[in-house]
């Protein structure tokens, strides 16, 4: 599977930052790779260190990474009719539903030419559990990897790695930014947040702009900011 | 903070972010498709993430200010309108803040 190859490669190259910049973050090796094997969720781990990193409490890290794990809840949601798992295998299956998961799953729920009519939605179930197992090794792996490197150095500023922590948050939210509302939210959140920097805790500013989205999505429906759950983004 | 601290902080992430995907899969579907919900889900991680990129670039513990970051992060807006992959993007802002440093 091309396909699977190419996220494969996306996530570990996703996965070595997220190693590195955890370990100069001030992560053990141990939790880093924990955080991987046991969250497995790009966005949240990265929303984690990054609260960490800058000096922010433990408690202030989890309630962030929670708020952006928020959007596995949704796939779920929407891919349960296909995934049709109960038991053991819904417990299992929940540690992989992730965007990469997600996204294959639904682009593949389109018939295909020679359908199981017993199962129409084979071809979906197989995408989601292929892809998940696939991204849970890339990114176990380059994580490991990424937090072996990132160990080998010294100093992490010396080295600009200070940078790469707002660099790879830019990265993730990037793709998301595709109307003049998302723009508009964005630049609004963050002037919320280095608003508040100065009174309140590390880590909690950034709580304090997800109240904005909070008040954003009572605003009524406007075409441009109209969510798709068919973005890809990691 | 402690080792401890940040290891029972990770072992309290894992557990809630599997829990957030189990519901997804575990409860009837009225509970999570209303229209508040589903906006929410998909406004929130960019609120998150625009705060947490400005955040990490400006704030030095509880004051703002202006350095190498800023340069590593104006970088990076540079190439992702270039469409640069991922890794490329931090490994420029990294090589960016690394170069200014060193210069001054």
């Amino acid at each position: 599977m091309r396909d699977g190859l190419g996220v494969g490669v996306a996530v570990g190259s996703f996965g070595l930052s997220f190693g590195a910049l955890s370990v100069t973050s001030g992560l053990t090796l141990l939790q880093t790779c924990a955080l991987s094997v046991l969250a497995f969720t790009g966005g949240s781990q990265f929303a984690f260190i990054g609260v960490i990193g800058a000096g922010g409490s433990p408690i202030t890290g989890v309630a962030t990474a929670a708020l952006l794990g928020s959007r596995n809840a949704l796939y779920g949601l929407r891919l349960a009719p296909a995934l049709k798992v109960t038991g053991a295998r819904r417990l299992l299956g929940a540690h992989l539903v992730i965007d990469e998961s997600a996204a294959m799953a639904l682009a593949h729920e389109q018939p295909d030419p020679h359908p199981d009519h017993d199962d129409p939605l084979r071809a979906s179930r197989l995408a989601f559990w292929l892809t998940g197992l696939a991204v849970f090794f890339f990114w176990n792996i380059s994580t490991l990897v990424g937090g072996l490197l990132g160990d080998a150095l010294s100093d992490p500023s010396v080295y600009g790695l200070d940078a790469a922590v707002p660099a790879a948050f830019l990265a993730l939210v990037w793709p998301r930014l595709k109307t003049r509302g998302m723009w508009g939210l964005a630049a609004l959140s963050a002037t919320v947040a280095l608003l508040v920097v100065p009174v309140l805790p590390a880590g909690i500013p950034v709580l304090c702009a997800g109240l904005v989205a909070v008040v954003a999505a009572l605003l009524p429906r406007r075409a441009d900011t109209d969510p798709t759950l068919r973005s890809a983004a990691p | 903070m402690s080792t401890a601290a940040i290891t029972w902080g990770v072992l309290a992430t894992a557990l809630l972010c599997y829990l957030i995907k189990l519901v997804g899969l575990a409860l009837p579907t009225q509970v999570l498709e209303h229209p508040y919900v589903i906006r929410l889900g998909a406004l929130l991680p960019v609120s998150l993430l625009a705060a947490l990129v400005a955040v990490q670039t400006f704030a030095m513990g509880e004051s703002l200010t202006l350095d190498a970051r800023a340069a590593g992060v104006a970088v990076a807006v540079l190439a992702l309108i270039l469409r640069a992959p991922f890794l490329l993007v931090v490994v420029l802002a990294t090589a960016t803040a690394a170069l200014l440093r060193a210069a001054t």
